[in-house]
């Protein structure tokens, strides 16, 4: 009896073995490489979905059909999900990716490209030459030190200080030149916004935990006190020199004094006028424009600096190239055609976000004549810097966030050995993933 | 005597007992067993011990076995330290607010109570709402200018609820009760009615009073229903994750109310780590069942 069961038991433990290894198996596609590169045919592409973005993908993709009906792509807005990163992360592993995602954020590039989700753009006979002409000298901050481009540097949002002009003048700020340079500067303007204009917190960033925030409060003030350096250069953390701690300890008086709030906000504050000012890309004019008498000024420094010298976060969005498209020789195209002059003047005209090429004002000249207030976003995409290319580049940023919103937000730690501590473990990171 | 020689049996039915039909009756579910459940665990015990990271189908990726590495890094990481210490005081304060809370109401809503139905509905009314829902309305009540501030005036903390490394836990444990409370009312409503009420009318004779009655005669009648809810209320409590990702914000203030599921979503998915989050599901895993027997032991035992 022992013996059947005992028989028994190794058939379904087989039967079980055997199903696993088949569900695990399944899925496998050996076709090459350089096969795809050259095949045409019909695309999958995705889109963000916010709807202009939505309107433009729409125009491109019909446009593109009509010419090219024997390569027909299908455009939709990317699926819901916490982050497009996540989305497009959970499409690699399921090895359902679109062709293009007109999407792809450069920190999650070097999380893509690890898992093989990637194509190299390098690799097409033209590729370097299109990007890094289309982009000029910008276009080395997306490139891999071994000369792979596994993103095609497409749209920036340079962040710059929004106002409300409304609420300057309630406070007593002259709206049209606000005292907003330097950090002693923009901490006096905070107060008077904070006591005088019936604001909540002169800003509000999202005080929360995800890796992303750093980007529109410490990252683009690094940026400009340090003159266009990047938060890790030459595998160094650089975030913990003077330059760093400086930014952090101006953040930190922000919260202290209650001129910007720990608590996250359940809206949009600076739409509903609970703060006066928001570190936003041009994407903001549409968004907020009709509604609110407006103004931008550039990120603040320590000492102040002209505005024609400050560089500031990019806040860039790429296209990628994903590793389960078939078609890539068409896909390829599809890319040259989306970012051509004709095509990145709709981009702009329908979103008033700053296609990644060189002399945007020149080219699109026009444009800017009909809408003067976006040129000051143009002229700031020229000095624009990107989060740095390397390994682990999430979890850097995650290990960056923890230490800033222990020392800066809640005031847990000191800044300085908060800011080391951090900078050693990234060190640890870069050099485990060379 | 002589035995008689058993005659050998065919191998059918050596692999699937003497009626194998029933193997064909049992496989559906078998199946839906190896694919929801055995082969997920499987799989997450396999990745704790790889440096293991999600990738593209046919990727040539290296994955290599590095013991027990992940688990290492588990136990000494602060973070995770963290969540498990939140873990304890979620269940400290959620599982004895559940049991007392429900035994009280089930009791009450067992009585001859005007608009009874209302109120069982009503206790019932958050369990089947979603916790998105639910959770905009706390935020609501305890945001620095929400209700709860507006009520009690400056007496409320500084940091406010959510932001305040004291409170976000309770804040979360309380919301957690208030929202299951309505599932375990059910179940002790439905233990009571297996009460004999001979024992409460020997009791009365007795000149035993409603309290004494109610320790006498009905918690020792729902002892099993006890059991069912504090092993189930703490299997629940230790996997929370709605409440910290989205009421305090991911976690906040500054990690004080991380909770290892939310731990194990930040590094498997956001960081793709999902190696080290498999290691940190196995030690929760064995930590609830560990939890699990100790409350089966000394709940059971007479």
């Amino acid at each position: 009896m022992r013996g059947t069961k005992f028989v028994r038991t190794r058939a379904i433990v087989a039967i079980v073995t055997a199903f696993l290894f088949v569900a695990a198996a399944c899925g496998g596609d050996e076709e090459s490489a350089s096969e795809a590169q050259g095949a045409t045919g019909p695309i999958k592409i995705w889109y963000s979905n916010n709807p202009e973005e939505i309107e433009w993908g729409k125009q491109v993709v019909n446009a593109w059909n009509k010419e090219n009906p024997d390569e027909e792509v299908t455009g939709q807005e990317i699926p819901a999900g916490e982050t497009s990163e996540e989305v497009i992360a959970a499409a690699i592993t399921a090895g359902n990716t679109p062709c293009l995602v007109f999407n792809t954020a450069p920190a999650a590039v070097p999380q893509f490209d690890r898992a093989g989700g990637l194509v190299n753009l390098a690799e097409f006979e033209d590729g370097v030459s299109y990007i890094e002409e289309r982009s000029g000298d910008r276009a080395a901050q997306y490139e891999y030190p071994e000369g792979e481009y596994n993103q095609m540097p497409w749209k920036a949002n340079p962040v710059m200080i929004f106002y409300n002009k409304d609420l300057f003048k309630k406070a007593g700020l002259d709206p049209e030149n606000p005292p907003l340079a330097t950090y002693d500067e923009f901490l006096a303007a905070s107060q008077a916004l904070v006591d005088k204009g019936g604001v909540q917190a002169a800003i509000w960033p999202a005080p929360s935990s995800e890796f992303f925030q750093s980007w529109f409060d410490f990252y683009p003030m690094f940026i400009a006190q340090t003159g266009s350096g990047q938060l890790v250069e030459d595998g160094q953390a650089q975030f913990n020199n003077e330059d760093g701690v400086a930014v952090a300890e101006f953040w930190r008086q922000m919260y202290e004094e209650g001129l910007a709030q720990q608590e996250t906000y359940n809206g949009d504050a600076f739409a509903d006028q609970k703060s006066a000012m928001a570190t936003v890309g041009p994407w903001a004019i549409a968004v907020y424009g009709a509604d609110i008498d407006w103004g931008v000024a550039p990120v603040p420094t320590q000492d102040g600096i002209a505005p024609e010298e400050t560089y500031t976060f990019s806040d860039e969005k790429s296209i990628g190239m994903y590793t389960s498209c078939e078609n890539q020789g068409t896909a390829w195209e599809f890319l040259k055609y989306a970012t051509s002059e004709e095509n990145d003047g709709l981009f702009l005209e329908i979103s008033g976000q700053m296609p990644m090429r060189t002399d945007i004002i020149g080219t699109y000249s026009e444009y800017f004549e009909k809408n003067p207030e976006y040129e000051v976003f143009a002229e700031q995409a020229e000095r624009t810097v990107e989060v740095p290319m390397v390994s682990g580049s999430i979890e850097m940023w995650q290990e960056f966030r923890d230490a800033y919103s222990a020392s800066v937000i809640f005031r847990e730690e000191d800044i300085q050995p908060a800011f080391d501590s951090a900078a050693e473990s990234i060190n640890g990171l870069i050099e485990e993933g060379s | 005597m002589a035995v008689a020689a058993r005659p050998p049996r065919r191998l059918i039915n050596r692999v699937a007992g003497r009626h194998p039909v029933g193997v064909a009756f049992a496989a559906p579910y078998l199946t839906f067993l190896a694919l929801i459940y055995a082969y997920p665990i499987i799989l997450a015990i396999y990745m704790s011990f790889h440096d293991y990271f999600f990738a593209a189908p046919g990727a040539q990726v290296d994955r290599p076995f590095i013991g027990l590495d992940n688990y290492s890094t588990a136990l000494g990481d602060p973070a995770f330290r963290r969540a498990l210490l939140n873990v304890v005081v979620f269940l400290v304060i959620n599982v004895p607010l559940t049991v007392g809370l429900a035994l009280v109401l089930a009791s009450a809503l067992n009585t001859a109570l005007p608009f009874r139905t209302f109120f069982r509905s009503s206790y019932y009314l958050p369990y089947v709402t979603a916790s998105v829902a639910l959770i905009g309305v706390w935020l609501w009540l305890f945001n620095s200018d929400g209700l709860v501030n507006a009520i009690i005036g400056e007496a409320g903390p500084d940091p406010t609820w959510l932001v305040n490394r004291f409170w976000a836990m309770p804040i979360i444990a309380f919301f957690a009760t208030w929202k299951q409370l309505g599932f375990y009312v059910l179940v002790y409503l439905a233990a009571l009615q297996n009460v004999p009420q001979e024992l409460y009318d020997a009791a009365a004779v007795d000149g035993a009073g409603k309290l004494r009655s109610f320790q006498h005669v009905t918690v020792p009648g729902v002892r099993s229903a006890t059991t069912l809810v504090i092993i189930l209320a703490t299997i629940v409590g230790a996997n929370f994750f709605t409440e910290p990702y989205l009421l305090t914000g991911g976690g906040g203030p500054n990690g004080a109310s991380i909770s290892p599921v939310l731990l194990m979503y930040q590094e498997g998915i956001e960081q793709n780590k999902p190696g080290y989050a498999a290691a940190i599901g196995v030690i929760l895993a064995i930590g609830v069942v560990v939890v699990s027997l100790v409350n089966r032991f000394l709940l059971e035992r007479d």
